[in-house]
């Protein structure tokens, strides 16, 4: 042969011994890849009456596969887990939006983890969990205008009165009792922060419209965004926790790096 | 003579003749100070105390003490037209509108944290090594007075910029006021000048702050400096030294230049931390308003102790004759470090009263070789530690996943356990070193070379150490235990019988040692199959 075609050239290492793995590979990612580009397109959800219903009727079938050994086959509760009659959509939104329901385990709280269903099936669970009972319904996060419509120092203000006590200063995150704790609030999504405090999720309390008004709501979430990209003024952060890390720093480096440099001194002298 | 040198003579010889001044400065120039690094962690303290002193000045150019409230109206925006007090709007306008100023502030508080941590490492550096024996026990006095005044200090700079922290760390040491039985709530009221948080506090603290304390750092700290001028600086034990001389280098040039040079390193380091790291960043506690508080809201480290303890005390109170007494604060707040600090301050003369040692001591103790001593120590600190841990439990508890009440019960047991377990273990490691010491001696170092005798058997080839270094491990005291009878040749029981059995006990414990190798016994070994 005094030329070889490309099909000639594939053709050649078809029975090579690596043709087999390289072809699986290739397979997988191709596969892999379409699957996660695919599932990564919005899904344009229309909110009819028709779409309500398979809705609902498909957040059921998700709801007795993944949350009934918990809830309830009605979603009536159980010894360890509560009711979820009457806690709404945004509840719904926040808790398995944010990958905290359904539970990894039986801890003290459930942890923010990658969300185990994707938006449309999570939208279809707040659906059948509002047709049960009325009650605060999912937040739209495209309607949040907090840069808009919110006040930064009215929000820090807010945030510290109501906030800082447990979620620390500059909402880093604290302790609470026995193994639970007030999350970090850096990075969080606006519409979780906005359905956690009008839902009140695990330890935290209800803020009801009439004690934080939605406009007020809004400052707070500007504020606390604010927080998160403001610079570091002054220097690289000790974690903004507070004096403990600022101590340790201190000690080891501050103490530290003398104390070295004092018996370099000391030992130079001989 | 060239002419400069003749200017520089005139001068000098100028103020030579109306002061004397050449002959003072021609012996206590060539003052000998003894080589340690372990004799520069005081330097430290001093050192931080000067640029305290020199960024608490730029500082006090711009804050206003007063708690009147304004609204702010400066350069950083999240808090634009807050309602605060002065205090607090004047530290963000030092911070955000003075040239250099936040990086003033962030020297003057990193220099704080490192003039307490300074203290506590040259305190404990004289501890473990007996500097405060006769005659030094006025000074080691001073010292406990030093590290007292410093926390007091420290506090009431932390408590200065009035933002939230500040606010939270007030209100607790008024907690502490109230806390005192019958009249805490009337000195509270005195203090505050009326209901917390009133309006007087922060100026009052702020006097205290910039004028009286430092006056009083000034004071002590010069006493302290005369007096180890005075009575010559202490030195570790070795060939050549003695209870009588001094080992070391001339003041002149030896030590001016090392404590010169050290004073900028300790000046760069300090100014390195303010430029490259942020420390409490006020703006974003936002001011104090006492309906407000964050979560994790610690004290400084060198308060981080109490409020460990604080933390761990179980909720007890008494209601007696129309007044409470909180046991939970008043024990974890003012009782232990009472006793803490009270045991601190007389250790050099329970510690003598004990050994029966009235004797001056110029040479330092290696550690090991007064077990008693380190141990207590050790348990001091292992008590200051399960506190300081206890004082960090709400970080620890997020940071490693546990649980806030499992780490206080670990502390409220451990605060009891730890200590004494601490004391036994570094007793019998300080035994073990004298051990040791003792075998170095006797036996030479192990070389590590093995060697075949004709006869077929093994052994590792000892090298004698240097007859330096063998002294240095046998020069040391071996202290008596007091015989203290408790009953005269008659039989009859002396006064004081039971402080006298305790004493003895006590002096025997700490008498306990290992026997340092002597000559006749390293003759009889090598005399032998060695």
């Amino acid at each position: 042969m005094t030329f070889s075609s490309p099909l000639s050239t594939v053709s050649k290492y078809r029975r090579h011994k690596y043709a087999g793995p390289v072809l699986v590979v290739a397979a997988l990612l191709t596969i892999g890849s379409a699957f996660s580009i695919a599932s990564a397109l919005p899904s344009a959800t229309k909110m009819t009456a028709a779409a309500t219903t398979t809705q609902i009727a498909e957040g059921k079938k998700i709801f007795a596969a993944g949350c009934s050994s918990c809830h309830g086959l009605n979603a009536e509760g159980s010894s360890i887990a509560p009711a979820l009659i009457g806690v709404g959509g945004a509840s719904v939104d926040f808790q398995v939006g944010t990958g905290r329901m359904p539970m990894a385990d039986m801890s003290q709280q459930a942890q923010r983890k990658r969300p185990v269903y994707n938006a449309e099936q999570t939208a279809a669970l707040a659906a059948y969990v509002s047709s049960l009972a009325p009650g605060p319904s999912a937040v739209d996060g495209a309607n949040l205008n907090y840069e808009r419509d919110g006040n930064t120092a009215q929000g820090g203000e807010l945030f510290r009165t109501n906030c800082a006590m447990c979620h620390n200063f500059a909402a880093q995150g604290g302790a609470l009792s026995q193994g639970k704790y007030a999350p970090t609030l850096m990075g969080v999504e606006p519409k979780y922060m906005y359905e956690a405090m009008i839902t009140g999720p695990q330890s935290m309390p209800k803020f009801s419209d009439k004690t934080i008004t939605p406009a007020e709501k809004l400052s707070i979430i500007k504020w606390i965004k604010a927080a998160q990209n403001e610079p570091s003024l002054g220097g690289a952060t000790t974690g903004r926790v507070g004096p403990v890390t600022e101590g340790l720093l201190a000690w080891l480096l501050g103490l530290g790096s003398l104390i070295g440099i004092a018996v370099w001194l000391a030992t130079k002298a001989r | 003579m060239s002419q400069k040198e003749r200017i520089a003579g005139g001068v000098a010889n100028y103020v030579d003749e109306r002061t004397g001044a050449a002959k003072w400065l021609n012996k206590n120039l060539k003052k000998v100070f003894p080589d340690h690094w372990s004799f520069m962690l005081g330097e430290v303290a001093l050192y931080s105390f000067i640029i305290l002193l020199l960024s608490g000045t730029f500082l006090t150019f711009w804050f206003d003490p007063s708690q009147r409230d304004v609204i702010y109206n400066g350069s950083y925006q999240p808090l634009q037209h807050v309602q605060m007090s002065a205090a607090y709007a004047s530290t963000l306008h030092i911070s955000f509108d003075v040239r250099g100023g936040l990086l003033m502030r962030q020297i003057h508080h990193w220099a704080a944290l490192l003039f307490m941590a300074s203290i506590i490492a040259h305190l404990l550096r004289v501890f473990f090594t007996g500097a405060f024996r006769k005659p030094r026990e006025a000074n080691w006095l001073i010292g406990v007075g030093l590290v007292t005044l410093g926390i007091v200090e420290g506090f009431l700079g932390y408590s200065l910029p009035d933002d939230l922290l500040s606010g939270t760390g007030i209100r607790i040491a008024e907690a502490i006021l109230q806390a005192i039985p019958v009249v805490g709530s009337y000195i509270a009221f005195f203090a505050f000048g009326g209901a917390f948080p009133g309006h007087v506090f922060i100026p009052r603290i702020y006097t205290v702050h910039v004028l009286l304390l430092p006056g009083a750092f000034l004071a002590l700290i010069t006493i302290h400096l005369m007096l180890v001028w005075y009575q010559k600086h202490t030195q570790y034990p070795g060939p050549g030294r003695t209870e009588k001389n001094v080992v070391g280098y001339p003041l002149m040039p030896v030590y001016m230049a090392k404590a010169g040079g050290f004073f900028g390193i300790v000046f760069g380091i300090t100014a390195f931390l303010g430029a490259v790291a942020s420390i409490n960043p006020i703006w974003l506690y936002g001011p104090y308003t006492p309906g407000q508080i964050s979560a994790g809201s610690q004290p400084d480290f060198y308060m981080g102790w109490l409020d460990g303890l604080v933390r761990m005390s179980p909720p007890l109170e008494t209601h007696a004759f129309g007044h409470t007494i909180s046991w939970n604060i008043l024990i974890p707040g003012l009782i232990v470090p009472g006793i803490l600090f009270t045991g601190m301050a007389l250790y050099p003369f329970i510690e003598s009263w004990i050994s029966g040692d009235k004797k001056e001591h110029h040479l330092l103790d290696r550690p090991r070789n007064v077990p008693n001593r380190t141990a207590l120590g050790a348990m001091s600190l292992t008590f200051m530690m399960v506190s300081l841990i206890n004082g960090g439990n709400d970080l620890i508890a997020t940071h490693f996943h546990m649980s806030i009440n499992q780490i206080m019960w670990m502390s409220r047991i451990g605060i009891f356990v730890l200590p004494p377990l601490a004391f036994v273990i570094t007793k019998r490691i300080c035994l073990s070193l004298q051990r040791a010491d003792r075998d170095l001696v006797l036996h030479g170092r192990e070389t590590g070379r093995l060697v075949m005798l004709p006869h077929g058997e093994f052994v590792e080839v000892h090298e004698p150490i240097s007859p330096e270094k063998a002294w240095t491990l046998t020069s040391h005291i071996q202290p008596q235990a007091l015989s203290t009878a408790t009953e005269d040749a008659n039989g009859v029981a002396k006064p004081k019988a039971l402080v006298n059995k305790l004493r003895s006990r006590m002096s025997a414990a700490n008498a306990e040692q290992m026997p340092a190798a002597t000559a006749t016994e390293a003759q009889e070994l090598e005399g032998g199959h060695h």
